[in-house]
């Protein structure tokens, strides 16, 4: 079964897909009558259907967490440094789920699917989703699948920001909430780069409105500066100094705009291999999403009662030297829903790289993830 | 079950919110959680102990007490707890205060400098005492504030801390005569429960 794959790892893992047809009605006040989310899913549900957990992707992830394709994969899904046999989310003891969000570019229903009434592609007309629209859509997921109740829903980043949505939207539907390198909502700043990351997208001359499928051209430049930009937010300037340096890659000054430093060829390369993956449109949603994302809205800015009627336990955990989403926000987190009286833990990594960390095995990291992991996998008596 | 903690356990009404200041691994408070039904969090600064809170089921907030508590809010907490942790603070006056201002009760236990073995070893040996549970040598200990019970005691009368219950006990945390007599010459430990000024 794991033939040739690590044995940490979940091995071969194939992706499937669930239609539903129950319309879902969106925050932009718009509905979707019909609609697909890809999923893969890793170990075994109990008898009791209580030890299932869903993962919930961040910006640029997709359905496939863990785990490989095919035997000539060459890596892993993001995720796998935290779901497999032994690793934090112990594929031994949870049955696994993860989606790609509605509006995604991997196979769930998005502006590159295909209209219901024929007319083409969706385009820039798909609706513009918030984070309630995706947790809604999980649980319709999650009553396709017959659970009744998350063991924990997980997430980091944007994926830590459906977490908590979901505790606050469904506060019976899930026991634990697991929040990494999250925020309560984003910041100006945050939103600055968002917003620069869109115009890149937007002014890009083959973007054609949103309609570059019907052309039949792809707006390369654009989706690869927003990665670019994407990247410098990911790491700390100090991580980045350690991997790239200031050293010229020929030595000396050529007085050219061809890459010299080693962090364009990084920043160029992390650019271009996303347009392969990676669809402008979703991207311009993904980061619509995490702007709007602020569930204190509806409570006059109270964070606390936005976090009152949860029911669940909370881990929340940050990195030192994240910079886009910083241990403050965080803390923010922790604060509310201390003074909301409701059950938090929280743990501060020490590491170097920033916001990338949470897809890396910091030992500290893993050991704290893992350990609340744990308590919740005895819980559930696995 | 550690004596010391058997003695917090009865201070404290069931069903309270606690806050534990340097929780380490979390034993205190799930000793209260299972006995007190408390609603409890622990700030501590060792990940690895944050880790073995949320193995017991804990919660365990990471934490650097000694950057303050000013971004908690004020009386959250029935109780706000330090167990043998005051001598490890940099500013203890001020984390004393700052206990009274997040909870309506503090409890505080701290080895006594004052014991008479301590005493003994520097009026004999002529050198820094070490005990126990003092093991470490002075260059390199954390106990940067240590006290005998009357220095807490006068610190408690000057910042105007009521002391509303105390328990001295000897080596064995027992209420022996010596230490109820000679409370500052016999007591290993000090374990007290403040609140504001009536």
């Amino acid at each position: 079964m794991n033939s040739g794959f690590p044995p940490d790892s979940v091995g071969l893992v194939a992706a499937r897909t669930l239609s539903f047809d129950a319309p879902l009605a969106l925050d932009c006040g718009r509905s979707l009558d019909r609609y697909d989310l890809v999923i893969e899913t890793y170990g075994e549900l109990n008898a009791a259907r209580d030890n299932a957990v869903l993962i919930c992707h961040a910006l640029s992830g997709d359905h496939h967490a863990a785990g490989y394709h095919s035997a000539e994969d060459r890596k892993p899904g993001w995720w796998d440094s935290c779901i497999g046999p032994g690793k934090p989310i112990d594929t031994r003891r949870f049955f696994v789920v993860s989606l790609n969000n509605l509006g995604g570019c991997s196979g769930s229903t998005g502006p590159g699917s295909l209209r219901p009434d024929g007319s083409g592609h969706w385009g820039p007309d798909f609706p513009i989703l918030t984070v309630r629209d995706w947790v809604r859509s999980q649980q319709a997921l999650m009553q396709a699948l017959e659970i009744e109740q998350w063991a924990a829903v997980i997430g980091g980043s944007l994926g830590g920001m459906q977490a908590l949505q979901w505790s606050i939207d469904y506060p019976d539907k899930l026991r634990h909430c697991v929040a990494i390198a999250a925020a309560p909502r984003l910041s100006t700043q945050n939103i600055a780069f968002n917003e620069v990351a869109r115009q890149a997208i937007l002014s890009d001359p083959e973007f054609h409105g949103g309609r570059y499928a019907e052309q039949g051209t792809v707006p390369a430049r654009g989706l690869m500066l927003a990665r670019m930009l994407g990247h410098i937010t990911y790491l700390s300037d100090n991580a980045m100094d350690d991997k790239f340096g200031r050293e010229l890659i020929s030595g000396a000054p050529q007085f050219t705009f061809e890459p010299e430093f080693q962090v364009e060829s990084y920043l160029r390369y992390q650019g271009t291999s996303f347009i392969e993956r990676f669809d402008a449109n979703t991207y311009l949603l993904m980061t619509k999403a995490l702007d709007y994302f602020d569930p204190a809205r509806e409570f006059d800015g109270d964070l606390a009662r936005a976090f009152a009627g949860t029911r669940a336990r909370f881990l929340l955990i940050a990195f030192t030297r994240d910079w886009r989403f910083s241990p403050q926000r965080s803390r923010e987190l922790m604060r509310a829903l201390m003074q909301a009286g409701r059950p938090v833990s929280y743990a501060c990594i020490d590491s170097p790289l920033g916001h990338d960390d949470f897809l890396v095995p910091v030992p500290d990291y893993l050991a704290v993830f893992g350990q609340y992991m744990q308590a919740i996998a005895q819980e559930c008596g696995q | 079950m550690n004596p010391e903690f058997a003695i917090i356990s009865e201070w404290i009404e069931p069903g309270s919110r606690v806050l534990d200041l340097g929780c380490g691994d979390g034993t205190l408070l799930k000793y209260l959680q299972e006995k007190n039904q408390v609603q409890g969090y622990g700030l501590e600064l060792e990940v690895g102990n944050v880790a073995a809170c949320l193995q017991k089921g804990v919660n365990a907030i990471q934490t650097d007490l000694n950057l303050g508590l000013a971004e908690f809010s004020d009386q959250q907490f029935d109780y706000v707890l330090m167990t043998q942790a005051l001598q490890v603070m940099k500013r203890p006056d001020l984390l004393l205060a700052e206990m009274l201002r997040l909870g309506r009760r503090s409890i505080v236990t701290f080895p006594n400098f004052g014991h008479w073995s301590i005493r003994l070893q520097l009026l004999l040996g002529g050198r820094m005492p070490r005990t126990r549970n003092l093991p470490a040598q002075w260059y390199d200990t954390k106990n940067i504030h240590l006290c005998t019970l009357k220095d807490f005691e006068n610190l408690c009368a000057e910042r105007q801390l009521r002391i509303l219950r105390r328990s001295v006990t000897d080596a064995r945390h027992r209420d022996s005569l010596a230490a109820r007599t000679c409370p500052n010459l016999s007591a290993r430990l000090g374990l007290y429960m403040l609140a504001k000024p009536e």
